[in-house]
């Protein structure tokens, strides 16, 4: 490294910058991937009511969606219940609690299909009462989700095949200019009776340096940015709870709000990529540039 | 023991270096080879330790086919012999203890065999003085010492000089060939390629002696003729 600097600089760099890319994605992607997750536990269907319905009557139409066999649960909220879980919701944030009563939120009904091809029939049936205000579809929050979700994969795929390639060709050509400046270095160890993997060897160690560099770097800047853009996203993610991605023994790794085993995965991951672009990119500079 | 059995060399250019060459070396033997530029002499030191493969024929060393060995043991056959070359071939950026210690490393040995075996064959080209020193601070005998010392401080038995001498003044020149009648005395079988007449004429060692890749004379004892 010390004959070569600024090619190594430069591998580390675009480990860093793929790593960085591929991290921020995969963040996203798990993100989007735990909510779609939360969004697909929730009641389908929300039905929301004027202050003029009163309990008897949505009491009446639950009875008549149940009669259609086509719901498999419904839940009502009142608006005291309402109340309880805004107030749970916006805990942290005394003045939106001020300003808001019972009165203010509406009752309404959770609704869950036997499928989701029912969906819209008992939409219809609903918004055909009087009284409903409003009839949200979980399923079209879902279905957004799933359209983000898909398009940052497929964008970030791309990325980070483009990323690599690129990374890839660079490691190939900073390994490639220190055989090249070991050349004989080469051809006297292998006279005097150096195997292929002797020769080899510290110029694949290299190779895995740069990609642990660059994956350090990497982690360690995504870890700020999670948590700088955590006060951000805590808001836009109001009301939703924990979204854990998985778990084993006794540990949750929670991807929102992110908890230390979340970094802990995440900083395995991005290292263990690094450790293989280092890896592969100098493995195939040594296949090509030494013929023993 | 080296036996070349109806060797031949071809490049790929078409130029024949070595023709059909037929010898055989014994172990402790002190061979010249010798012959003018072209004649095929390198060809033959290259053709031992595999760094190019014959045409035709077949060339054994201790028993071992060296024209047919799988790459993987090329490494093998290499430290069993010591190569001794014209243009000393030390790495520029070690010291004379570490450009030795290479021949060792690669056999993994451990620091305290290899200290010791360092510490012997410097004693034995008389430069332990100068072990921390670089190539480049030495006088060319004392990197042709160096080289020595790397080409038989694994215990290899049989020793490949391509124009040892062929860089040193004279004098320099006697003081290699001492070191290297005095390995040969040891048991270790010497094989040098020179196109010093002098020295051929005075050591009236068996001389092989090569004319367009062809052997034209094989005696012991001989001169350059």
């Amino acid at each position: 490294m010390r004959r070569t600097p600024y090619q190594a600089i430069t591998s580390v760099f675009m480990v860093f910058v793929t790593l960085l890319v591929t991290g921020i994605f995969l963040c996203l992607a798990l993100t989007s991937s735990a909510l779609i997750s939360y969004f697909e536990t929730k009641p389908q269907l929300t039905v929301f009511f004027t202050d003029e319905k009163d309990k008897s009557s949505i009491d009446a139409l639950t009875e008549k969606l149940k009669a259609t066999a086509k719901v498999s649960s419904t839940v009502y909220i009142s608006k005291d219940e309402a109340l309880k879980i805004y107030r749970e919701q916006n805990k942290n944030d005394p003045l939106l609690l001020e300003m808001v009563t019972a009165d203010v939120l509406p009752a309404s009904l959770e609704i869950s299909a036997v499928s989701p091809k029912y969906l819209v029939e008992l939409s219809d049936l609903v918004k055909g009462e009087s009284g409903v205000d409003e009839v949200v579809f979980q399923k079209d929050v879902v279905d957004t989700l799933i359209n983000w979700t898909t398009t940052i994969r497929k964008v970030g795929i791309l990325f980070i095949i483009f990323l690599l390639i690129a990374t890839q060709f660079i490691l190939l050509t900073t390994v490639g200019i220190k055989i090249a400046l070991q050349r004989e270095e080469i051809e006297i160890l292998t006279l005097v009776g150096a195997t292929s993997w002797y020769i080899k060897k510290p110029f694949i160690a290299e190779g895995i340096l740069y990609g642990l560099s660059g994956a350090i770097l990497s982690s360690f800047v995504i870890s700020v940015l999670v948590l700088y853009v955590r006060p951000f996203v805590s808001s836009f993610l109001k009301g939703i709870p924990d979204l854990s991605l998985i778990q084993f023994s006794n540990v949750t790794v929670t991807i929102w709000p992110p908890n230390l085993p979340f970094f802990g995965l995440l900083w395995t991951i991005i290292l263990l990529f690094g450790f293989m672009i280092g890896f592969i990119g100098s493995l195939i500079a040594v296949s090509r540039y030494i013929k023993y | 023991m080296i036996r070349f059995q109806e060797v031949s060399k071809q490049y790929p250019s078409g130029a024949l270096a070595v023709n059909d060459v037929t010898f055989s070396i014994d172990d402790g033997e002190f061979i010249f080879l010798i012959g003018s530029s072209g004649a095929g002499k390198t060809t033959i030191l290259r053709m031992m330790d595999r760094e190019i493969k014959p045409t035709k024929g077949t060339i054994v060393i201790n028993d071992l086919e060296i024209n047919t060995l799988p790459k993987s043991k090329i490494p093998h056959l290499r430290r069993s012999l010591g190569f001794i070359f014209q243009d000393f071939k030390l790495l520029t950026e070690r010291t004379v203890w570490e450009n030795i210690a290479v021949a060792l490393e690669i056999l993994d040995k451990s620091k305290s065999d290899m200290e010791k075996q360092i510490t012997e064959v410097l004693n034995f080209v008389q430069l332990s003085h100068k072990a921390n020193y670089f190539p480049k601070q030495l006088s060319l005998g004392e990197q042709q010492r160096i080289t020595i010392a790397r080409a038989i401080v694994g215990g290899s038995k049989i020793l490949l000089a391509d124009e040892p001498t062929g860089n040193l003044d004279p004098k320099t020149s006697w003081e290699i060939l001492k070191i290297l009648t005095t390995l040969n005395k040891m048991g270790s079988t010497i094989i040098m390629a020179t196109h010093n007449v002098d020295i051929v004429n005075s050591m009236k060692k068996r001389v092989i002696q090569l004319s367009n890749g062809k052997i034209v004379k094989d005696a012991k004892k001989s001169n350059y003729s």
